[in-house]
Formats: structure tokens, sequence, C-alpha cells
């Protein structure tokens, strides 16, 4: 991969915005256009991009599948969870009420939280299937590009 | 505590699958996974058990998805006729479950496993929630919530045959574009409406009057959920799902899957249409009745000359799924009745018959009936209950399938359509042809030579004798089936009329 220095230079400068972007998005989801599933899709483009430069081999190594399937499911459970905990808190499922005092910021903890959840299981979901398919491929050699 | 779960019953009958599913993913190998969502599935019967109990007397319990107010947030709605449907699904996955654990290790690499459970967690999470909400965009979620669970599933069956594959994927499209049409036409109600909560549907759409925009979400709603419950010319992804899934999977989804959808399209029809909109009174005798007919004869006709024994029994389950329909199209009580007790009393027969042929499958390694020669001998229980499930599925008295089919006859009787009456009866007559050739192969011809089929062990014969059990249980003694499907039928019937007829 050394020769390809336009390749590693582009990449090295566009992966670190990608990821900050992303969080932007994540995290100004409840008052902005956004949220978890546009955030979780740039997160994981940013790692798409690191492995068409770099192999997917260097990409399971950064993000091994198991743990990618551990995520994604934790990540739904942070979703379910909160409408458990709100449940046991003595409001609706997904109540968010029941979160704070203050209803404006128990609804904003609630979103900020589920979107929290769902950033996470769409990003490694992302990257699963990615890696599903991108491990079907016969591997190249790096002569052979 | 006691009080808190009351109150979220009805969000809990869907969360506790829902939030099980991952959890069972990280559980890794091992029985560890089947074990937990075998749990899963018997504290979610008992949820619907409750909600069952509790609606028995005509409560209606309404939910509030995070506590918006109702027309616009996502209700939970149960009454009678859900809390019936609700009790066959989670009663059917509490049945397949413990069965499900030696012929998934037997057809399952023990690394997917885990994820086996978790996709099947999911298609219970999503019929359950298809029949709970009271959400017509809801119900789109969750019905593909458990489609995509339902390919998943049928293509995990390519570990013993390739063609698993293939008919997931021929599933894959017919259900999309199902579930698009769906969507269609909840889109067009919401056009007219500009509601999504059903009971709000239906008294908006009676204010508003028939129109072509109605009318074709009508048509599209029909479809949609035509595809997904196997309508006769549009089953075509159903026998080969059926015969490649994964014998736990096929019998499961034999007992639900078609059930939920048949659930939805009562819901839209008497319901949010409403029993007396007479566009689709015509719509239901003049197009849906003559198809109904020709699923029960076409449909058994070629259950006749297959060889795979679960394709066979695929072709039966869309001639029932005729009977089913036929009962939707008198617009009767009785009629209603009789297609609401036919969803119960026919998933247990077909849930125990597929059992039977998954039986076969782990004992004898095929189902193709030519090669189960003498397996009676063998295997006598496994046998003895494809006989009564046998006998139920043809409609012999003391068995389930004789009580719907007598529902049926006397509907189509009231209404003075004798022929529809003999038509019931002689399709009935296919059944027996179908049912005695594998009885046949398995008591009179002799067993193939160096074959060695032992017994299915009991894990598995006891959810299959507890299936034909209930046959023969809600066979001998009907009132408690007949009349919650009853009373399902006459709710529905109630609800409609009296808004048309303000």
């Amino acid at each position: 991969m050394e020769h390809h220095s336009i390749l590693r230079v582009v990449s090295k400068l566009l992966i670190p915005p990608m990821l900050v972007y992303a969080l932007y998005v994540q995290f100004h989801g409840e008052y902005s256009p956004g949220g978890g599933f546009q955030a979780g899709v740039v997160f994981a483009a940013a790692f798409v991009l690191y492995s068409l430069v770099h192999g997917i081999d260097a990409l399971t190594r950064v993000a091994p599948p198991r743990v990618l399937h551990a995520l994604a499911g934790l990540g739904v459970l942070i979703f379910a969870g909160t409408g458990v905990v709100t449940m046991a808190l003595g409001d609706a499922y997904l109540g968010y009420y029941a979160l704070g005092e203050h209803p404006q910021h128990a609804q904003e903890w609630g979103i900020v939280v589920v979107e929290f959840g769902v950033g996470m299981t769409v990003a490694t979901v992302m990257l699963s299937l990615f890696i599903a398919f991108a491990s079907h491929t016969r591997k190249l050699d790096d002569k052979d590009w | 505590m006691m009080s808190l779960i009351e109150a979220n019953l009805p969000a809990l009958q869907v969360v506790l699958p829902l939030v099980a599913a991952p959890l069972c993913a990280l559980l890794g190998r091992g029985d560890r996974s089947w074990a937990f969502a075998c749990l899963v599935t018997f504290v979610t019967f008992a949820v619907s058990v409750a909600l069952f109990a509790e609606t028995y007397a005509g409560t209606i319990i309404s939910y509030r998805m995070g506590g918006w107010e109702i027309p616009l947030g996502i209700e939970y709605r149960v009454d009678r006729l859900n809390a019936f449907v609700l009790l066959i699904i989670s009663g059917s996955a509490a049945l397949v479950l413990p069965y499900a654990r030696r012929i998934v290790a037997a057809e399952i690499p023990a690394e997917r496993q885990p994820l086996f459970y978790t996709a099947f967690l999911l298609c219970i999470t999503g019929l359950l929630g298809i029949t709970i909400t009271g959400d017509a965009f809801n119900i789109f979620v969750f019905l593909e919530i458990s489609s995509l669970a339902t390919y998943a599933l049928v293509a995990s069956g390519s570990w013993v045959n390739k063609r698993a594959l293939t008919a997931a994927y021929n599933y894959l499209i017919m259900g999309t574009v199902g579930a698009t049409f769906f969507v269609i036409g909840v889109g067009m109600l919401y056009m007219i409406t500009g509601t999504l909560n059903l009971a709000d549907l239906a008294v908006r759409i009676v204010e508003h009057g028939d129109s072509s925009t109605l009318r074709m979400g009508f048509v599209f709603i029909l479809i949609g959920i035509g595809l997904k419950l196997a309508m006769f010319p549009l089953h075509l992804w159903l026998p080969n799902a059926y015969a490649y899934a994964p014998s736990a999977v096929t019998a499961f989804l034999a007992a639900t899957a078609t059930k939920a959808a048949v659930y939805v399209m009562l819901r839209f029809m008497f319901t949010v249409f409403g029993f007396d909109y007479e566009f689709q009174a015509d719509t239901l005798r003049m197009v849906v009745l003559p198809l109904a007919v020709i699923a029960m004869f076409a449909a058994s006709i070629v259950a006749i000359f297959q060889d795979n024994l679960k394709r066979m029994l695929a072709y039966s389950s869309i001639a029932q799924i005729g009977y089913i329909l036929l009962g939707l199209t008198f617009l009767t009580e009785t009629g209603l009745t009789a297609s609401i007790v036919h969803l119960f009393n026919h998933a247990v027969t077909k849930a125990a018959l597929f059992m039977v042929a998954g039986c076969f499958v782990l004992s004898a390694g095929t189902c193709s009936i030519s090669k189960l020669g003498g397996i009676g001998r063998d295997m006598p229980w496994t046998t003895a209950a494809f006989v009564v499930g046998g006998l139920s599925l043809i409609g012999l008295p003391l068995t389930v399938g004789f009580i719907s089919k007598w529902y049926l006859v006397l509907a189509a009787l009231e209404l003075g359509w004798w022929p529809v009456a003999l038509m019931i009866m002689a399709s009935s007559l296919l059944a027996i042809i179908y049912v005695w050739r594998v009885i046949e192969a398995a008591y009179l011809q002799p067993a193939p030579e160096g074959v060695v089929r032992k017994e299915a062990p009991l894990s598995m014969l006891i959810p299959t004798w507890i299936f034909i059990g209930l046959s023969i249980w809600f066979g001998i003694n009907a009132m408690l089936t007949s009349t919650a499907a009853g009373r399902a039928a006459s709710a529905l019937i109630d609800s409609s009329h009296i808004l048309w007829k303000e």
C-alpha cells in the first residue's frame, strides 16, 4: 500500500472529518435535521473508505465482525431498553416524560439516548453488510491493481 | 411491580421478544440461546393468555405508545379478535421452540444457531406486533420485521438444500411487492382521511363516503395482503419456501405467518372499510369467492401429485387458506366465525403435520413420500400423529377440521348457497386422497432395505402430540374456540355496522 500515496493522503484527510461530521449529525439530531440513521451511515462510510484504500483485512483488524455484531445488538438494546426503563419508571413504553423533572429536558434526553442506539446499530450493521459482501471476492494481490 | 406489568401488558407482548432477540445473539454457541429463546416464548405466551383473559368479557384494552395522544401516536389496541390471534401466534411459538432443539441441531451448523434463534424471536416479534397494533403504518413496519426475519429463516435451510436460497429469494421479491402494495393502499387511505389509526380511519372513511381513491386503496390493500397470505393466484412463493425452510421454521410459519396476514385482512375489511361497504362486498363475492373455491380444488389437486411431504402439506395450506377466505366472502356472522375458528384449527393441525414431517427428516433423513415406505412400523408414534392430523385436515368428526367445515357449510346453507356447500365437501374428498397416499406409504409399503430409522426423540414427539391433542380436544369440546371466534366475529360486525348505519 506504500506506493499509493495519493490514496493514502486523501483518505487520511477525509476520514477524520467524516467521523466528526457523523458525530455532529448524531448529537444534533433532536433539534436539527439528522439523527441516528444518517449519522450511522456517515460513520460507517468512513470505515468503508478506510477499507477501500487499505484492504478488507485492515478493516476487520480494526472492527472485527464479532464485535460489530455485538455492538449492533447492543444498539437495539439501548433503544428498546430506554423504553423498558420508562416503563419501569411508571410511564408508557418510550414515554420520555418519566426520564426527568422538566418535560422538555426529559424528551430531549429520551431522544438523544434512543438515537444513540439507532446510530450504533446502523453503523455496525452497515459495516457488517459491507464486510460480508467484500469478503466474498477473491483477494487481490497488490500488484494486480 | 405487578401493577406495572399489568398496565404495560400490550407493550410487553411485543417488547419481550424484541429485547430478547439481540440478547440471544450475544449469548453465543451451545444450547444457551435455545434455552433462552424457549423461556422468552413461554413468558410471551403467558402475556397473551393474560391479555386474552382480560378481553374475553369484551373489554377493549388501549395502550398509548410513548404516551402520545391516540389518533396522533401509535395505539396498541387489544380486543377479542386480536387477543385470540395473539394466543395462536405465541402459543405456536411456545410449542415449536421446545421442538426445535434437536431438528435445528441437525439442520443448522452450531455457530449459526444463536443467529437462527435471534431471527426466530424477531419473526415472533413482528407477527405479534402486526396483530396487536392499532395503527396502519405500524402494521407495515411489523410486517417488514416479520418478513425480513422470515426470509432469513427460510434461507437458513440452505445448509441442507441449496434451493432454500432461491425459495427465500422468490419469497423476498413477492413479499416485498406485497408489502409495497399494502403501504400504497395505506397511503391512499391516509390521503383521504389524514389519519393512520385504524379506529379513527373507520370513522373518517364513513364521513368521507365512497370515492375512487378509497376503492384504489382497498384494492391495493387486498392484493398486498393477498400476497402475504398466499391467496390463490398469488401463492407461488409459498410451496418452495415451506418445503426448503428448516423443519421447525416451516411448522411455525404454517401455524402463524399466514394467520397474522388473514387477521390484517379481517381488520381492514371489517373494522376499517366496514361490513357493508358495497364495493368491498362486490369484490369479495365476485373475485375472492371464486378464487377461494379454485384454491380449494386446484391446490388440493396439486398436493396429490407431490412427492415431497413438506411441499404437499404446503399446497394443502393454500387450499386451507381458500376455506378461510371463503368464510370471509359470505359476509355473515357464521361465515366469519368459520374463518376465525379455522385460523385456530388450521394452525393446530398444520403445525402438528409439519412437525411430523420434521421428525421424518430427522430420523429418515428425507421427507420424500416414496422413500417413507414402512415408516409406520419404525416410527409408530410419529406416524400415528400424522394419521390423526390428516383426519383433521380432511375434516372428520371429533377433530377440529370438522368444526371449521361444519361452520363453513352452515354459513353457506344459511345463505342458500348449496353449490358452495357441496364444493366444500367435494374438496374435502381430495384431502382424503393426498393424506391417504402418505398413510399407504407409511403402513402398507415395505421398508427400503438397509435403512435404520429410530422413533423421534421425546422432545419432538411431545410438542407434536400436544398439537394433536389440542386438535382432538377442541374437536370434541369446541365450546371455547367457537365461542371465542363467534364473539370475535360479532364484535367485528357490531363495530362496523354502527358506523355505516348512522
